[in-house]
């Protein structure tokens, strides 16, 4: 059984919530006391049904005002999968919640509210996920019973999200009529929509092919301990520890450490006491090196005969912010990208864009938070990189406050 | 090319790097170790990532001196086999010291003291990352918690400080005196635990599996007759066959009326449960936040 990973994005009266509360109720991954819990608190808050948004917000203060606040994770599994929905709230002001449920999604549903059609929100919640590089785009067109069950209506919303898409440079979208609070087309196939040929979106979430490809077919692998048990039984035992970015290797391989740029060859890979032929991403492992060269945590191996990384100190990049404090040039912040650290400083900002209408605001001087933009960044020492689009983790980085520590953005290399 | 991996594999996969980021980013790491199916495996991890060296941190166990005896046994024999360290917090010590009073009444429990032996455990040897084996499908508040949760100089969780984060990247950057609970099994479901201690053969506490105990009725809830509950007049004790699904110390786990005695049955009970694991749990009943509450005070 494989593991898929997505989000959802919709604003609170999409029915965003309903949707999750459904799949999960559906799916019979809701228990009797979460049930009742759910019940009595629906009770003591006047709904007359069982409101089953209440089932996925679960803080004290969004319970109180009724809509979520953070990136919350909910579980549930089918006999086909496992799955993992990273639940974001829609509110333009957490757009950086989205982006971080979205980072390590392989799939986004977009919600559209039938009798709405396409808005600027559905617009910014497509090019986050285009932007993060999410592989699959699911549309459901929700309250469809709202709508009279209306085909005209439905064709009408996938006509104007094709165009608005065009733009957006989306790879892969999925459209599905649907209504999550009496059920149509969530887990169970619509009654109402005889015209909808495709199939409902369990199904859907079931079957599509789960992309491992969490960046290019080159191996990436970047050091992250190094085990040296030092021991009477494992004397002279050093082995490279770390998590399988992208790609495969293999005793034999011949290997370059990078940024520094000295070789060697594979002489084992292994997890724990087993010895494997070899492993790809996302594997944990441990490589053991026939040389004895000084690799330590941070540096990057990658096999000789493929296409290397780039290795540079001035990178251009995709950026969300996260905080109160905004970005401007020449403010120093802390650069983590996979198990490396260093300072960067800002050069440029090139642009910000208007995440409603896609437009690029230049001469802007301050990036704040929730805003998303295109920035130039000098490093203290260089960076292994590949650009995001071609590698979700080797492209990817996170600014660090040297101040208060605090994660203050979020930057995908172009 | 398209790799195909279980969900057992990608969040072993998951939990080890975890563990490994622990080890690189903190001075003084700590396991929180309960003896329960949570912290079992979390060990079992640790073991699996840092192999062949030995595990880079010691056990803690918050001993609340109101655990089954089955827990202790155990613990001791786990900690045996892997040569590691034990450190035991002493909530009975915390007690006596007056640092935190015991609860009074049929509904006292040592649950909540645990915050402070815990936090001042913490202090005493200044650990700087405590790995736990919260689970984020376990509870509401636990939801959304972070795999790397950060904890101010009070031990205090704040929901509005948590760190964002994104890809596979930790952000492990504190001041003096602050620390850290690491989760690594925070993506993990209790059937993905069952699973995976079936998958590996992960010997377990013969609690978990049926066994003969007197027991008495509260509140639609089986509990251990023991010497730190006090009995109501109305309540009888009986002798059952019962296992339990999620334990807590004596106080607050509630026992289920089961035949289950092996790891396949055990799975075959979750799959057709309808309560949830937490659902025998008298110290989340206390109130709708419960756990979100004891979490900003402290709690694991």
């Amino acid at each position: 059984m494989e593991l898929l990973r997505f989000t959802t994005a919709g604003s609170v009266d999409d029915g965003k919530s309903t949707l999750i509360g459904r799949l999960l109720y559906d799916s019979k991954s809701i228990f009797e006391d979460q049930l009742e819990a759910v019940e009595e608190a629906s009770r003591q808050r006047g709904n007359e049904d069982v409101n089953l948004a209440l089932l996925t917000d679960g803080l004290r203060a969004e319970r109180e005002q009724g809509i979520t606040i953070d990136v919350a994770y909910r579980y549930f599994a089918t006999p086909k999968r496992k799955f993992i929905i990273a639940d974001t709230p829609g509110h333009i002001q957490y757009t950086r919640n989205m982006v971080t449920g979205a980072s390590t999604a392989d799939l986004a549903i977009i919600l559209v509210d039938a009798r709405n059609g396409v808005l600027e929100q559905t617009v910014r919640h497509s090019y986050i996920a285009s932007l993060l590089g999410i592989p699959h785009i699911v549309v459901c067109i929700n309250k469809m019973d709202l709508v009279n069950y209306s085909q005209e209506v439905y064709e009408k919303i996938i006509s104007d999200y094709d165009k608005m898409s065009k733009v957006l440079n989306i790879k892969h979208s999925v459209f599905i009529p649907i209504s999550a609070k009496v059920g149509d087309n969530v887990v169970k196939r619509s009654k109402n929509m005889a015209w909808y040929e495709g199939e409902p979106l369990l199904e859907i979430l079931e079957t599509i092919p789960i992309i491992h490809k969490r960046g290019s077919e080159e191996f990436r692998y970047p050091v992250q301990y190094v085990i040296r048990p030092i021991s009477d039984k494992y004397p002279d035992f050093r082995g490279y520890a770390g998590r399988v970015a992208s790609g495969i290797i293999k005793v034999g391989d011949k290997i370059r450490v990078l940024p520094f740029g000295l070789e060697s060859v594979v002489t084992a890979v292994s997890q724990t006491d087993k010895t494997l032929d070899m492993a790809s991403s996302p594997e944990s492992i441990t490589i053991q090196l026939k040389d004895d060269i000084d690799i330590s945590r941070g540096d990057t191996l990658v096999k000789v005969n493929e296409t290397q990384p780039e290795v540079r100190q001035d990178i251009t990049m995709d950026i969300c912010w996260f905080n109160e404090c905004s970005l401007s040039v020449n403010n120093k912040y802390i650069i983590r990208q996979t198990t490396s650290e260093t300072l960067g400083i800002v050069r440029s900002i090139n642009f910000k864009r208007n995440i409603n209408t896609l437009e690029k605001e230049t001469d802007v001087s301050q990036i704040n938070m929730n805003d998303i933009a295109e920035i130039s960044i000098h490093t203290s020492s260089p960076m292994v990189y590949d650009k995001y689009q071609k590698n979700r983790i080797t492209g990817s980085l996170v600014f660090i406050d040297i101040d208060t520590n605090e994660t203050v953005g979020a930057g995908m290399i172009k | 090319m398209k790799n195909s991996i279980t969900h057992l594999k990608e969040l072993e996969s998951e939990s080890i790097y975890i563990l490994r980021e622990v080890a690189a980013q903190f001075e003084r790491p700590v396991i929180l170790f309960s003896g329960g199916k949570d912290s079992i495996v979390v060990t079992h991890l640790a073991y699996k990532a840092f192999y062949p060296a030995k595990i880079p941190f010691p056990l803690l166990h918050i001993d609340t001196g109101h655990n089954f005896q089955e827990t202790i046994d155990y613990r001791d024999r786990l900690v045996k086999k892997l040569n590691a360290d034990l450190i035991v917090g002493s909530v009975q010590e915390s007690i006596d010291a007056g640092r935190v009073k015991e609860e009074n009444g049929y509904y006292a429990s040592r649950n909540k003291l645990q915050t402070t032996t815990l936090l001042d455990t913490i202090e005493k040897y200044k650990f700087d990352a405590a790995i736990g084996g919260a689970r984020r499908d376990e509870e509401k508040a636990r939801a959304k918690e972070r795999f790397f949760s950060h904890r101010d100089e009070f031990g205090q969780w704040n929901p509005k400080n948590q760190r964002p984060e994104l890809w596979n990247i930790f952000n492990g950057r504190k001041n003096i005196g602050e620390h850290f609970r690491v989760f690594p099994i925070s993506n993990w479901t209790e059937m993905d635990v069952w699973q995976y201690i079936y998958q590996e053969h992960i010997e377990m506490p013969s609690i978990y599996f049926t066994h003969e105990r007197d027991v008495f009725e509260r509140d639609g809830q089986w509990l251990a007759a023991e010497p730190c509950i006090k009995l109501k007049p109305t309540e009888h004790v009986v002798r059952k066959q019962v296992r339990c699904r999620t334990i807590g110390d004596i106080t607050c786990t509630g026992l289920t009326l089961s035949k289950a005695s092996s790891l396949e049955d055990i799975i075959d009970e979750i799959a057709a449960t309808r309560i949830t694991e937490r659902g025998g749990r008298a110290d989340d009943k206390r109130s709708e936040t419960a756990m979100e509450d004891r979490k900003k005070a402290g709690y694991f």
